[in-house]
């Protein structure tokens, strides 16, 4: 029993069982500034997430060759947004050209939203719009739209406006320490303005550090997309079922090139 | 009545008293987003300046949320003592805070009088309150629980060990809570955030957290933070329940949101209570609130968030609760928006929740889209800590990997209990003083993990699944 070779920090070990900080050590009463400064380096980056405006133009690229349109919800900047969630759920009052002259009654449009972390849409947002448009043939697909200062609902105005049957709203989520460029998506039946979260499903923790991968993610979502067509609603009522395409524990698969 | 001032050439006038109230609050988001804030700050020093002369008892008389529509205005009308009330009754809400920071107020008299008090009149004195006022009378108020540890005690600051974990993963659940008894960590509750909220998980965590707390021989209480109705079952199911969860809010439909009502809380109070497994007391119940609750379910009866945070705590202080704590910092940049509105709002629930008589803790933290960072949570916990708060919540690290937030270290806690003296319960107090943790001057020793003091219980937690 005795004769067990420790490693030379015995918390190395208990690491493995967990992402929380534990065993950093003291400075006195203190954290140790290298703690200090590992903590302060993730609060940066989740924070840049929250505020680093989204890269219109490159989302667009990484989307090609499928056509993007371009709105920006009521909420002029990002402190406005933060403080009025209600002016992220519509959109402004200039009128968006693109969406009048967008072919009208699609199965399903995608909406790319900033939400709370800009970093994740620009990762994560094209290679799953591409992973799902793939395994979508044959559906009437709209032009997808890229939304600015957007919270999930906004995803309510632009689908009534284009009478499509089905939204889905792919948003950056809250940013964590560990995880600052989570990728969720919503799905809506029959988008219009004043829908309750309760008639949405949802799909979150998209990222390349031990979240789902692209591919799972889509296949997610191209089954709700055909059951919510199929059963005519999303929400409370598709949420069981979804569960059973859940991978097993441990199966999570890393991202490519993230 | 009239509620109108003249100030600096200019007339104010508030509608009602709801909307007096709202004006006279320090600026924050949430009052802003649900439109009930004051336009200018001249116009809010008119609203306290109404506010000051209006009678304490006027309260009694107009409900902000109508006694018909509402059961949490029913348990506060008709559970007010009037007798307790007579001490204060012929004071203004200004001269009510005066009398709050008169030495006659003492700690008796304010026990006496917390009965007496309804969540409208102490959130009214609090927003004529500056921070100082805030602390100072706070810290006269005493207010004493006991579970397995005694917790109110003068000189003491409890704390939450909270181990969250992102998939519930025993071994690292267990890990944590190792990681935070090193600090001395616990006292309040060894408290999960279980990432799956259902029955079974709820058990296996329970089960664990109760061997441990077994095994290391600790007086302290585990609580697996799951909803009221999955508690009643799990006690069904004769599993182990310290202390029982829930999060509650200020109005019936705000309630609602979270699943519950008066007679659930009630029927779980009961189920806890009878399985008689204090030891040094029976307060059984672990309530959480947080300004931004009500109105994020549309609950808010156009009443100011801080009000209606203040009328959760008459919803706790019915079961005689072991802790209750605001998550202030945790619900958003639309309800607090940044490092001043949270400590002011910490602040203010820490006064308001003493001053009713509970034994009020907080979760000192903030969120990545707040504007906020660590060193604002340094001012909260001194702050907090200095106006004699019941407990504060720590996580590793202060992040807080499953609810991806930041709030307090194990390492802040040992700067506390350096920098101003606290120490933790006195039955935990105890406890490490048994294992050989804490030194001659009262710190708490940096043991290695090979101490032998310690290192049968990193064998505990390794044998864990």
């Amino acid at each position: 029993m005795d004769d067990v070779v420790r490693p030379a920090d015995p918390w190395s070990a208990l690491r493995a069982s967990t992402n929380a900080r534990i065993g950093l050590g003291r400075s006195g009463d203190a954290m140790p500034l290298k703690a200090v400064l590992e903590f302060q380096a993730a609060h940066a980056t989740a924070r840049d997430a929250v505020h680093t405006p989204l890269d219109l133009d490159a989302v667009e690229a990484a989307l090609h060759p499928l056509t993007t349109l371009r709105i920006k919800s009521s909420a002029p900047d990002r402190p406005t947004y933060l403080r009025r969630p209600d002016l992220g759920r519509r959109l402004d009052d200039e009128p968006s050209p693109g969406l009048e002259a967008a072919d009208k009654g699609p199965d399903v449009v995608f909406v790319v939203a900033d939400g709370l972390s800009a970093t994740a849409v620009q990762m994560h947002a094209a290679p799953l719009v591409h992973a799902c448009v793939e395994r979508l043939q044959g559906l009437k697909i709209a032009p997808v739209v890229l939304a600015s200062q957007a919270r999930v609902a906004l995803g309510d105005d632009v689908g009534e406006r284009l009478g499509a049957t089905l939204v889905a709203v792919l948003i950056g989520e809250r940013p964590g320490l560990s995880v600052a460029e989570s990728l969720g998506v919503y799905l809506t039946y029959e988008p219009r303005r004043g829908r309750r979260d309760s008639e949405r499903n949802c799909i979150s923790n998209i990222h390349g550090k031990g979240g789902l991968s692209y591919a799972l993610a889509a296949d997610k979502l191209v089954w709700l997309i055909r059951e919510a067509t199929r059963l005519k609603l999303t929400g409370v009522k598709l949420k069981d079922d979804v569960d059973a395409l859940a991978p097993p524990a441990g199966a999570g698969e890393a991202l490519p090139g993230t | 009545m009239i509620l109108r001032c003249d100030l600096g050439g200019q007339r104010y006038a508030f509608p009602d008293l709801k909307r007096l109230m709202a004006a006279a609050s320090p600026r924050r988001s949430g009052d802003e987003l649900a439109g009930l804030a004051a336009d200018t700050d001249a116009e809010r020093v008119a609203a306290r300046i109404v506010l000051a002369d209006l009678p304490l008892d006027t309260f009694l008389r107009e409900a902000l949320v109508p006694y018909e529509d509402d059961e949490v205005t029913r348990l506060i009308v008709d559970g007010h003592d009037a007798e307790a009330f007579a001490a204060v009754s012929h004071l203004t809400v200004g001269g009510f805070r005066d009398w709050l920071l008169s030495h006659e107020a003492d700690s008796d008299a304010l026990s006496k009088l917390a009965p007496g008090l309804t969540p409208e009149m102490v959130a009214a004195v609090s927003k004529l309150m500056r921070n100082q006022d805030l602390i100072a009378v706070a810290r006269k108020c005493r207010v004493v629980t006991a579970f397995r540890t005694t917790l109110g005690l003068p000189g003491r600051l409890g704390t939450r060990l909270q181990p969250n974990h992102p998939t519930d993963d025993l071994r690292g659940v267990a890990v944590s809570v190792l990681d935070g008894l090193l600090y001395g960590v616990g006292d309040a509750v060894i408290g999960i955030n279980p990432a799956t909220d259902n029955v079974p998980n709820a058990i296996a965590l329970m089960e664990m957290l109760d061997g441990l707390r077994q095994q290391y021989d600790i007086p302290a209480q585990t609580c697996v933070l799951t909803h009221v109705t999955n508690a009643i079952e799990i006690m069904n199911r004769q599993a182990p329940v310290d202390l029982v969860f829930q999060s509650v809010a200020g109005s019936e439909a705000a309630n609602r949101g979270f699943g519950v009502d008066l007679a659930v809380l009630k029927e779980a109070h009961d189920a806890a209570l009878a399985l008689k497994r204090g030891t040094v007391g029976q307060n059984v119940m672990y309530f959480e609130t947080g300004q931004g609750a009500a109105l994020s379910a549309d609950a808010h009866h156009g009443v100011d968030q801080q009000t209606m945070e203040t009328r959760a705590y008459a919803v706790a202080r019915a079961y005689q609760p072991m802790i209750v704590n605001t998550v202030v910092g945790f619900i958003g940049p639309e309800y607090l928006y940044d490092g001043k509105q949270i400590i002011r709002a910490g602040l203010e629930d820490h006064f308001c929740g003493k001053l009713l008589g509970l034994p009020m803790g907080c979760d000192v933290c903030y969120t990545n889209h707040a504007e906020a960072d660590q060193d604002d949570m340094d001012g909260l916990m001194t702050l907090l800590t200095t106006a004699g708060c019941t407990f504060l919540i720590c996580v590793p690290g202060a992040d807080d990997v499953m609810l991806n937030y930041q709030s307090l270290s194990f390492h802040d806690v040992l700067y506390l209990r350096s920098t101003l003296g606290v120490k933790a319960a006195p039955e935990f107090e105890a406890w490490l003083d048994r294992m050989g943790m804490v030194a001659p001057d009262g710190r708490i020793r940096e043991l290695e993990l090979k101490d032998p003091r310690i290192s049968h219980m990193l064998a505990q937690a390794q044998l864990v699944a």
